[in-house]
């Protein structure tokens, strides 16, 4: 396997202009620079408003990066999300990274199980390998198997939230962003979710993540990534 | 390998009203990309332009043909250019009636398209008509009715069964969805997001509407009297919109 970085941030920099606000500049990160290796959980550790949310929106390339470079590892190659075209992007998020965030974006009048398979497909997996991953996934996850034809859209919130954990999941990504995927679970669940990121981090999946439950974070985190430390000193 | 449509520089001006100017852009295959600006932006003479509707002031626009040649769509002979109508492409407009034949029926409508590319055998032609209505949800019932007899949504559906029957690799889609009820718009999304993928369709749609951008395309170009503001990933220019412009078209979103 090659232990070489999935993931390598150099001097990763953000501001917001909000032109409606008179163009007030929001710095949102300064200068972040860290790598992660196959296997490894790197949580993003600092203040609410450190820009932790933002920094895993510039590296799945939903946010752009103004200044430094966002390397994500592709076989052999490294890929610049910061300045590559948005097609090489796309690619990579069906080859080789997947992000998780607390909010599932409902498809109208797709059922739950096609929902999660669907991703295991476009990522690779033939259809009854995705169907069969997809029931386990969403049977971990509590999800009632009368619920499975149903679109999500009537869902309470953290049924929809587990159904977009197993969306996540489901295909072997190399590299996995999660955004407070925990956030609102009850116990039982937090621990499914616990046990498919350590069988993710078994596989050799790079995982960045951010957990605001403590208990979450000392279980799954290689190292914490203070987000804050980078800003330069005020002189 | 090269992009499927390919155009530099397109320009366009009605008397003295700049409808495009330096238009450049390239598409792949499979690529949905959206554009979006107000009314008056230019948007639809672009698709005019790049389906070769409208006629350019300047500028090329060259495409890569089902033989691997990439050719210029100005120089076209007469046969090329009907491949690339009645095959190739397909162009789903705002107003189904404009896109219709309507004094066809429904089946007539659908199997008119695989006729003009020499299929003769009605058996055939009715049967794949047939299945084309029921890939649209239309009842194959209602396959010997006029379109004057269908809603909306159904005639919506019936033009999109039209344009890709032939298997288009390309397809021009002008507001397809605007002037529809919500739940009829939802609907019909739900189906051009299903075939699209399933078919592995290129397609540039033209809308005022955020919210069917993102639902449909990959890529975004954002127009704004005839220039192009801003361009990208379509979620990154609407969660990250760059320009004063696009902040504002963002920031105007009703947010249900």
């Amino acid at each position: 396997m090659n232990s070489q970085p999935l993931v390598k941030l150099s001097d990763v920099s953000k501001a917001f202009t909000l032109h409606l606000r008179g163009g007030v500049r929001l710095d949102v990160v300064d200068r972040v620079s860290f790598e992660v290796a196959p296997g490894e959980c790197a949580v993003l550790g600092g203040p609410s408003g450190a820009g932790k949310s933002s920094l895993l929106k510039i590296i799945y390339g939903n946010y752009r990066c103004d200044r430094g470079h966002v390397f994500i590892r592709d076989g052999a190659e490294f890929v610049d999300v910061a300045k590559a075209e948005p097609r090489r992007v796309l690619a990579l998020r069906r080859d080789v990274m997947g992000y998780v965030s607390q909010f599932l974006r409902v498809i109208p009048r797709v059922g739950t199980l096609e929902i999660v398979a669907a991703v295991g497909r476009e990522s690779g997996l033939d259809a009854d390998e995705a169907r069969s991953r997809a029931r386990r996934l969403l049977s971990d996850l509590n999800v009632p198997e009368r619920m499975w034809d149903l679109p999500p859209a009537t869902f309470s919130g953290g049924e929809q939230q587990r159904v977009n954990i197993a969306r996540g999941f489901i295909a072997d990504l190399p590299v996995l962003l999660l955004d407070e995927p925990t956030a609102s679970l009850d116990a039982a669940n937090r621990d499914v979710v616990v046990r498919l990121i350590e069988e993710k981090k078994a596989k050799g999946t790079a995982i960045i993540g951010i957990f605001h439950d403590e208990d979450v974070r000392e279980r799954v985190a290689s190292r914490v990534v203070d987000v804050t430390r980078f800003r330069a000193k005020a002189a | 390998m090269s992009p499927l449509l390919s155009a530099r520089n397109l320009r366009k001006s009605f008397g003295a009203r700049t409808a495009c100017a330096d238009v450049s852009l390239d598409l792949h295959e499979g690529e949905v990309l959206a554009v979006v600006g107000e009314s008056g932006s230019g948007k639809s003479t672009l698709l005019g332009l790049l389906a070769r509707d409208v006629e350019a002031d300047g500028g090329e626009v060259h495409y890569r043909f089902r033989d691997g040649e990439v050719r210029d769509l100005q120089t076209l002979s007469e046969a090329d250019r009907r491949v690339l109508t009645r095959t190739d492409w397909g162009f789903i407009r705002q107003d189904p009636t404009q896109g219709l034949r309507m004094p066809v029926s429904a089946g007539g409508n659908v199997g008119e398209r695989l006729m003009a590319i020499g299929n003769r055998n009605y058996g055939n032609i009715r049967a794949t008509a047939a299945d084309w209505l029921s890939r649209v949800e239309i009842e194959t019932a209602r396959m010997d009715d006029s379109p004057k007899t269908f809603s909306g949504g159904m005639r919506q559906r019936l033009q999109i069964a039209r344009n890709l029957v032939t298997h288009p690799r390309l397809v021009f889609m002008d507001e397809p969805t605007s002037g529809l009820d919500v739940s009829v718009q939802a609907r019909l999304l739900d189906l051009i997001r299903g075939l699209v993928s399933e078919l592995g369709l290129a397609v540039i749609i033209v809308t005022h509407d955020l919210a069917v951008a993102r639902l449909l395309s990959h890529r975004i170009m954002v127009m704004k009297g005839g220039r192009v503001i801003e361009t990208g990933l379509t979620d990154q220019v609407l969660d990250d919109p760059r320009e004063p412009y696009t902040q504002l078209l963002v920031s105007s979103v009703l947010a249900a």
